[in-house]
C-alpha cells in the first residue's frame, strides 16, 4: 500500500519528504536496535523505532528503507531531516507506543518480515 | 578506482559518511541495487565498529569492473577472541554505543553474511583489520 494511505490510517505526522508519500510499503520491522534492522533483507520496508537519532536515518539509508515511524512521541532533529531529505526517506512522528502502531499497521495489511 | 576515508573513534555523528559516499559511487557505476545494499550494509557495520571500539581507523576501497574490496584498518584495543566476537549476540559495546542503537552483537556476523569473502585479523593493543570482498555482478554472488 502507499505510504500516504498508511500515514492517514495511523494518524502520524509527516516531518519531511512528503513528495515521496506515493511509495509502496509491503512490510514493517519494529526495533530500537539498528544492528537488528541491518540484518533485514526485505524490500519496500518501513521501520518503526523509538530511537530518534542520526544513526536511525543512516541505517535507513544503507538498508534502502522507504520510511521511519518514530514512536513514543520522539522528536526528529534538524540533522536527521537533512540526511533524510538527501536520501528521500519519509520521517513520521507518532505519539503512541510501538505496540499500538504495529497493531494498526498489521490490521491494515502490512506484513512482518518473518 | 581507489578511495580512502578516515574514521574517528567515538564520532557517531559522522559514522556512516564513508558508507554513504561509497553508496553514491556504486549507484553512479550502475551496480545492481541488491548488491549495493549488501556492500553498504557490510561497510556501515564496519564503520560503526571503528567509531564504537577504536581510537581511529582508515577505510580503503578498491573498485574494478568485477568486484569491490574494502579494507577497514583501525588503531584500537583489538579483539582477544575472534571466534567469540563472530558469534551472533556477543558484544563488548559500551552503554553509549548501545544508546546509539548498536552493540547487539550482530555486526561482525552480518558483515560476513553480506560478503562474498571476509577476513578478520586482530592484535590486542594494536587494532583490527577487516577485509570485505563483494562481487559486483549479481550472478557472481557467493562465488
Amino acid at each position: 500500500m502507499k505510504l500516504k494511505e498508511l500515514v492517514e490510517y495511523i494518524g502520524g505526522s509527516v516531518v519531511c519528504c512528503e513528495e515521496c508519500l506515493d511509495r509502496e510499503v509491503e512490510c514493517a520491522f519494529a526495533s530500537d536496535l539498528m544492528s537488528d534492522v541491518l540484518t533485514v533483507k526485505s524490500d519496500k520496508l518501513l521501520l518503526i523505532t523509538g530511537l530518534a537519532n542520526i544513526q536511525a536515518v543512516r541505517t535507513a539509508e544503507m538498508s534502502d528503507l522507504q520510511a521511519i515511524v518514530f514512536v513514543r512521541n520522539k522528536r526528529v532533529s534538524e540533522d536527521m531531516i537533512r540526511l533524510a531529505q538527501e536520501n528521500c526517506i519519509v520521517l513520521i512522528e507518532y505519539p503512541g507506543t510501538m505496540f499500538r502502531v504495529s497493531g494498526l499497521l498489521y490490521s491494515l495489511g502490512v506484513k512482518p518480515v518473518y | 578506482m581507489h578511495f580512502e576515508f578516515k574514521v574517528q573513534g567515538g564520532d557517531f555523528v559522522r559514522a556512516g559518511n564513508a558508507s554513504s559516499q561509497v553508496k553514491k559511487i556504486l549507484k553512479q557505476l550502475n551496480v545492481d541495487s541488491s548488491v549495493i545494499k549488501r556492500i553498504v550494509v557490510a561497510l556501515y557495520e564496519g564503520e560503526v565498529n571503528i567509531a564504537a571500539h577504536a581510537f581511529n581507523g582508515v577505510i580503503y576501497v578498491d573498485i574494478d569492473t568485477e568486484r569491490i574490496i574494502i579494507k577497514l584498518d583501525d588503531n584500537g584495543p583489538g579483539i582477544p577472541d575472534i571466534n567469540l566476537a563472530m558469534q551472533p549476540g556477543y558484544s563488548t559495546a559500551s552503554p553509549i554505543v548501545r544508546e546509539m542503537g548498536f552493540g547487539a552483537g550482530m555486526g561482525l556476523p552480518n558483515i560476513k553474511d553480506n560478503s562474498d569473502d571476509f577476513k578478520i585479523t586482530s592484535e590486542v593493543g594494536k587494532g583490527t583489520c577487516l577485509e570485505i570482498l563483494v562481487n559486483l555482478k549479481v550472478n557472481q554472488e557467493g562465488v
